[in-house]
């Protein structure tokens, strides 16, 4: 930080009046440590430049590895692990923060800039109250009194809709939902009235329907407040419906920067018109829908004495995709379960191909176990750490066909070519992947196995999107190819759209809507699946008042 | 019923039931020992029919059942029985040896905890600058010197040459002022101190470092507070189980692992008593003892627990 120019009224004076944020070319760098060869240093972002007004909002927008917190993070002069700013200006309101001492940095972070992270619920102290922790950096920077504190949170909460505000800062973090959480960080952020606040991604990790709310609440305070803000997203659609400007990265460069308009209605760069091209090809519903090679019939499930399914009926085709939606304890992964026989159903049957399955697990034949395979959402942690990926996906082999030695590794290339991986990762270990291409080893293990069926339990919604678009269509072609069925557990009404033939849409353990897909995705609708859709951002300016206006039902935990 | 309460009335009846266990198991592994005290005790008289009367007078010639349910009896009601060796009720002997060994240990506990957590905070302030270094080493320093060593290099150096602290033999005088006591005791209070100070010292730092990778220490960090506040108020409150389990754990060690220590300052407590009473296959105070260094280490433990499960605020404050 030493070689950062000084604060002299001169370079001050090159800011515009009115800018409370300019940043200069930012250059961050960190130390990697590759196994096997000597630690070096390299580059994570290459000099970027943007200022913001007051009562404006950036919005930062990229995949991951583009560089977008980290860049947020040194408007606090902050470095996250081992990452260092290693060149460049920020200015803030003037000066040049940078270039202070420890004990000035200190003085900016949570007194002049403020940070939301995207799991709140990691976020906040699980041994103090919300109420404690929210008035905190008010009170060590002096800024007012406790009572005063206490006062502006009261209102805070109030503003960003949270229930009973008198009390609410009494409840500890795990006495409230996600998205209020997710609003309770932003109150925390807006405490100390500060000139800036910086948003990493704070509605990813919510539901489609709870993450509208939450979008609207942040959209108020900023605006009532008056602050400026930086808003990072890896999601187009939401950036748009709160930015002022918008600015694309890409492996630490800028891409393009503009104003919101212009960035949405016409890009000029190929990449931000990839960005916000994506999934526009749309797979036509599969016309006989008659067949059933899986079919649940009125089933009811429940984890010891709690019951969270009800009378779960559905039904999906040989070579179809049945896509389940809803929010987050809406059943979906536990009717998973269910057909898996992890969880015997306390009622109803799971029939395949035309024959009842046994209730649970134990009791079914290994060929039974051999025609229904799963994915995972973390393809991570579903793989031992510990084999490498000819072992893992060779696995199946050997336990359902018995396959060895050379016979073996023939049909781990083939699968290998399947998923559009070399045969050169046969040697390598999960941590040595990509997070797309530790999904794809996954499908791989899966198809290992020729199933007639595979659980896709969110796949794609821990990737990016561009990654998640190319894991998608690798599975439609292998349908394409191999005839499999998927039963496509996600949140998202999107993915949903481009691969499904029939839907279910679940709400509270029970499906309230299932059929084809054009039929579900067409009016007339019951409330929750109108929620639903019109809870998914849509990448046009204005959308966000629209949808809040025109929905007929609140979200969950409101 | 709370669900707190539930669990920690659950932990204390498990509690109950392992100390019943150990009595059981100390019970038939004395039993099981080689040896006969009567044969011991008689020597060269040991005719068989003096050896009979003896295990007739002792009720040898009972059950292993039946004495071990007669045992427990007088155990629950706070009776040990009878000193083979000299007639002396076992109960009146432990009362004063347990008092003189909880009390060396309270005292080693005053300075030990206070001093290895407040130096554990100390290490994570200084991580990986030479404080942390130098704490560190003399850490891994103590941890290696056994006991018996520290208790000699003590007694050698201030009892001997600078005639700080009193060298063996110690023997507390219930008359006496209780800090005059705790001088007395100085000296093996602080060979104890130093061999569970490291232990109790390293278990802080990795706990709260282990916090400080956190999420919300991060938070904590980017609202521009101080170090030491963020170290004292966001990270050790959710250390605080894992350092309750060390600090149990090193307690108990205060009281059962003393033996050594005891002996060497010649300090009439638990561990001489219990040594002594092996030395002439005294049964009664050996099975005595057992259970008590038994019962301590367990209550210990479950005091651990408990004060783990109160310190989660989730379980506290429930939804």
């Amino acid at each position: 930080m030493s070689e950062a120019p000084g604060t002299g009224p001169d370079s001050a004076a090159a800011t515009a009046p009115g800018t409370v944020l300019e940043v200069r070319d930012l250059h961050i760098g960190a130390t990697v440590y590759p196994p096997n060869e000597p630690p070096r240093d390299i580059e994570i972002v290459h000099g970027v430049s943007f200022a913001i007004e007051k009562g404006k909002v950036l919005g930062l927008i990229g995949e991951s590895g583009a560089g977008k917190s980290t860049i947020g993070l040194a408007a606090l002069a902050y470095g996250r692990g081992g990452v260092r700013i290693t060149g460049g200006e920020v200015w803030l309101h003037g000066e040049n923060i940078l270039a202070l001492p420890k004990s000035g940095i200190r003085g900016v972070r949570g007194r002049r800039v403020t940070y939301v992270a995207q799991s709140a619920a990691a976020a906040f102290n699980p041994a103090h109250r919300l109420g404690d922790q929210v008035v905190e950096a008010a009170l060590k920077h002096g800024l007012m009194s406790r009572r005063e504190a206490r006062e502006r949170a009261r209102m805070l909460f109030e503003t960003l809709g949270l229930p009973d505000p008198d009390s609410f800062g009494r409840r500890f973090p795990h006495q409230v939902s996600g998205g209020q959480l997710q609003r309770a960080m932003t109150a925390m952020a807006l405490c100390p009235a500060p000139d800036l606040i910086v948003f990493d991604e704070p509605t990813t990790a919510l539901d489609v329907t709870t993450q509208i709310d939450v979008l609207a609440a942040i959209k108020r305070a900023i605006e009532e407040t008056d602050v400026a803000a930086i808003y990072i997203t890896h999601d187009l659609a939401v950036v748009a419906q709160i930015s002022d400007d918008i600015m694309v990265l890409r492996h630490g460069n800028t891409v393009e920067y503009g104003p919101v308009q212009q960035m949405i209605e016409a890009p000029r760069e190929a990449y931000t018109r990839e960005l916000l091209s994506i999934r526009s090809d749309i797979k036509p519903q599969a016309e006989d829908q008659s067949g059933a090679l899986l079919q649940l019939e009125g089933i009811d499930a429940a984890y010891g004495e709690v019951p969270v399914l009800f009378d779960v009926s559905m039904h999906l085709p040989k070579g179809q995709t049945l896509a389940v939606v809803g929010e987050s304890g809406s059943g979906k992964s536990t009717t998973a379960r269910v057909i898996t026989g992890l969880l015997p159903p306390r009622a109803g049957t799971v029939s395949f191909k035309g024959e009842p399955l046994p209730p649970a697990l134990s009791r079914r034949s290994k060929e039974q176990l051999r025609q229904i395979q799963m994915i995972y959402q973390m393809a991570d942690t579903a793989m031992n750490p510990r084999q490498t990926v000819a072992e893992i996906i060779g696995r199946p082999l050997g336990f359902y066909f018995g396959l060895k030695g050379g016979e073996r590794a023939r049909r781990v290339a083939e699968l290998l070519d399947q998923i559009e991986m070399g045969q050169g990762f046969a040697d390598r270990y999960p941590a040595e992947l990509s997070g797309g291409q530790k999904q794809r080893v996954c499908i791989a293990r899966a198809l290992a196995a020729n199933p007639e069926l595979i659980l896709c339990d969110e796949p794609t919604s821990a990737l990016d999107p561009l990654v998640a678009e190319g894991i998608l269509k690798l599975l439609m072609e292998l349908q394409a190819e191999t005839r499999v069925s998927y039963l496509f557990i996600t949140h998202d009404i999107a993915t949903v759209r481009a691969i499904s033939d029939s839907i279910a849409v679940m709400y509270m353990g029970r499906v309230v809507r299932f059929g084809p897909k054009d039929e579900v995705l067409s009016p007339p609708f019951d409330d929750y699946t109108d929620l639903l859709l019109k809870s998914v951002p849509e990448m046009k300016l204005g959308w966000l008042e629209r949808a809040l206006a025109s929905r007929r039902m609140d979200s969950a935990g409101n | 019923m709370s669900p707190v309460l539930a669990l920690i009335l659950k932990r204390i009846g498990i509690g109950v039931v392992l100390i019943l266990a150990i009595s059981a198991l100390l019970f038939l592994g004395v039993e099981a020992l080689p040896g006969d005290f009567a044969q011991n005790f008689l020597g060269q008289a040991a005719t068989p029919e003096a050896v009979a009367n003896i295990r007739r007078e002792l009720g040898l010639d009972q059950p292993v059942m039946l004495r071990y349910l007669d045992w427990l009896g007088g155990v629950v009601i706070g009776d040990f029985g009878e000193s083979w060796a000299n007639g002396s009720s076992v109960s009146e002997q432990l009362g004063k040896r347990l008092a003189n060994t909880l009390f060396l240990a309270a005292v080693a506990a005053v300075f030990a905890v206070p001093i290895s957590v407040g130096l554990g905070v100390l290490a994570v302030f200084y991580r990986n600058r030479l404080p942390d270094r130098i704490i560190n080493i003399l850490s891994l320093a103590a941890i290696s010197m056994p006991e018996f060593f520290v208790g000699y290099l003590f007694i050698f150096f201030f009892a001997l040459q600078f005639g700080i602290g009193d060298g063996p033999p110690i023997i507390p005088d219930p008359r006496a002022s209780v800090w005059e006591n705790v001088q007395l005791v100085f000296l093996p209070a602080m060979t104890l101190v130093v061999v569970v100070i490291a232990h109790m010292m390293r278990m802080t730092r990795a706990a709260i470092l282990n916090i400080m990778e956190s999420a919300y220490v991060e938070t904590a960090e980017l609202k521009g507070l101080s170090m030491l506040r963020i170290i004292w108020k966001h990270a050790a409150p959710n250390a605080v189980a894992p350092i309750i389990n060390v600090v149990a754990l090193n307690l108990a060690y205060l009281v059962v692992g003393v033996v050594v220590v005891e002996v060497i300052f010649a300090y009439p407590g638990m561990g001489q008593y219990f040594v002594d009473a092996v030395t002439v296959r005294d049964i009664p105070v050996v099975q005595a003892c057992g259970i008590v260094f038994a019962a301590v280490y367990i209550i210990l433990n479950m005091l651990a627990d408990v004060g783990a499960i109160l310190a989660n605020p989730r379980l506290r404050h429930p939804k």
